[in-house]
């Protein structure tokens, strides 16, 4: 049990090192001339990153035989919505300061903030849903089909980044492979034909998981 | 931290405190520190990174009332895809770019086509400094005290003839020092154009300088164009070639998404990029967003080239 704690611990501070790592920099004032346009880039690409990293977690449980890495899942997620929200309050607040007018705007006209606006939501969605409780309220059924949303997120994640480049698509393209190969893995043991009730998806409170 | 406010001096007075940014870069700056005041070396001993003080007069063209930015602004912060497409990778990538010896072919429409050594082009005309505005598409802009003198001065050398309606430019391509397209995401070698008249208006800055000195590599040198009044993709980098020619000349940015850069490119915020809004802009080193203005506030000068056009279908 301690030893469990201890490595969810390990890996909370190891979710935090970006913050760190940023707020490191930004002490040391070593954050470009336009220190907006890096962090929103910066938060955004580990946005990305975490969102890849949840994904990762079911193909390594099988794949290193190690099934106990599912307890890591939900805080991992849960680091994608935190950096997803220091994306988006960047943009927000720092860049747009608040002008509604300007960020509807964009919201609605311009294709890459409507897609990753869309993607947000869609973390929020699984962020505020990620608790035993919801999942006693959904039922393990409808939340598990509920959480493949992450699904969407990471194409939304990927296609938003595409389309916010100039012309070095290098970046985007590669996570774009690495979510279509995690992608093909879930068609491949066959997540998309039926539901999987067997996974115990919460590690504190597995009863809570309808059968 | 996030917040950097733009000391309220002027840059000969700013001192290199920011160069602890980049260790590098300090490192780079030394052999131009020792140059400066070393006439022994060769010019072909001048590495390339280095920058060399230049003299200038002042001029009338130049624009009054803006805080000039700290040349760390503009070395550290770079669009130069031959060098990178992080803002952060030219500064690294173009240390060792050779810029001397250097030559820029004048050819094309004109009576006296020939080629110009980059001394010739120093000593053509007296080197003014001249403060611009230099909003880039991105949504961002600075403003940089530059080193140079009319394009005309150039072409008038030449003597263009009446079948030169435009103007096309050339940035050097070397793979030895510098990326692929592929690397770059855009065409190379970089070109640009011009309609003559907007070539031959005063503004058009053919540029050797910078901050007092000669350009750094990941600004463009030693010459390159400087067109306040249009996006920063116009002011073409590293000039090889400049050919006058009959019909409208090709631009990078506009063969890579015609629908996103057009020939133009005036600064104009009542036209968006599709991608993006172009009403506002962010001064590096200032916190909130600015109105963009049109032509980037060069209307008085620049706004008679473009009479009768309609500027959202010409962007
Ligand atoms: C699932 C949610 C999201 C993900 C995964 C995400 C990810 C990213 C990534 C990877 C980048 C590019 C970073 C880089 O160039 O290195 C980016 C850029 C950006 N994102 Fe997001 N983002 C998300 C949501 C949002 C939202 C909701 C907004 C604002 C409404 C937003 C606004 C921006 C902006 C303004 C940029 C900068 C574009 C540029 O400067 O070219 N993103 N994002």
């Amino acid at each position: 049990m301690v030893k469990r704690r201890a490595s969810k611990v390990f890996v909370f501070v190891l979710g935090l090192a970006p913050l760190v790592a940023l707020l490191w920099r930004a002490y040391h004032d070593r954050l470009t001339a336009n220190p907006i346009e890096y962090i929103t880039h910066y938060t955004g690409d580990w946005t990305l990153r975490f969102i890849i990293f949840t994904l990762f977690i079911t193909p390594l449980r099988k794949v290193l035989g190690q099934p106990g890495l599912i307890r890591y899942r939900r805080m991992i997620g849960l680091f994608a919505f935190f950096y997803a929200c220091l994306h988006f309050l960047t943009y927000l607040v720092i860049d747009k300061f608040f002008d509604w007018k300007e960020i509807l705007t964009d919201i609605g006209k311009r294709t890459y903030i409507t897609v990753g606006f869309t993607g947000f939501v869609m973390l929020a969605a699984l962020a505020v849903t990620s608790t035993a409780g919801w999942i006693r309220r959904l039922g393990g059924k409808r939340w598990q089909l509920l959480h493949r949303l992450i699904y969407l997120a990471v194409v939304a994640g990927v296609v938003h980044y595409y389309w916010s480049v100039k012309s070095d698509v290098r970046q985007p393209v590669f996570y774009g492979v690495l979510a279509a190969l995690l992608l093909a893995y879930r068609w491949k043991i066959g997540t998309f034909a039926r539901p999987r009730v067997s996974t115990p998806v919460v590690s504190r409170a597995p009863e809570t998981v309808a059968r | 931290m996030l917040i950097r406010k733009s000391p309220d001096v002027r840059y000969s007075e700013v001192t290199p405190k920011s160069l602890y940014l980049n260790r590098r870069k300090f490192l780079a700056g030394v052999p131009g520190a020792v140059l400066a005041g070393n006439e022994l070396l060769s010019p072909s001993g001048r590495a390339s990174a280095a920058t060399t003080k230049l003299q200038t007069v002042q001029s009338a063209l130049s624009t009054t009332g803006e805080r000039i930015n700290p040349k760390e602004y503009v070395t550290g912060y770079n669009n130069y895809y031959e060098f990178g497409t992080g803002k952060d990778e030219p500064q690294q990538l173009a240390r060792n770019f050779k810029t001397y010896p250097w030559i820029v072919t004048v050819e094309g429409e004109c009576a006296k086509p020939r080629k110009f050594t980059i001394d010739e082009i120093l000593k053509l005309a007296p080197l003014e400094e001249r403060v611009y505005r230099h909003r880039c598409v991105e949504a961002w802009s600075i403003v940089v005290p530059w080193i140079g003198y009319s394009l005309s001065t150039l072409l008038n050398q030449v003597e263009p003839n009446p079948k030169a309606k435009f103007v096309a430019f050339e940035t050097l391509y070397d793979p030895k020092q510098m990326l692929s397209p592929l690397q770059a995401g855009i065409p190379l070698p970089y070109v640009e154009g011009l309609r003559l008249d907007e070539a031959m208006h005063p503004l058009a800055l053919l540029t050797v300088g910078m901050y007092g000195e000669t350009l750094p590599p990941q600004d463009g040198a030693p010459v390159r164009m400087v067109l306040p009044w249009k996006y920063g993709f116009k002011s073409i980098k590293s000039i090889v070639k400049i050919r006058l020619v009959g019909g409208q000349p090709a631009s990078t940015w506009n063969l890579y998404a015609p629908n996103e850069y057009g020939f133009y490119s005036n600064v104009n915020p009542n036209r968006d990029h599709p991608r993006w809004s172009q009403k506002t802009e962010r001064r590096l080193g200032e916190f909130g967003r600015r109105t963009t203005l049109m032509f980037n506030g060069y209307g008085d000068q620049v706004a008679s080239l473009y009479k009768g056009m309609d500027l959202i279908r010409n962007y």
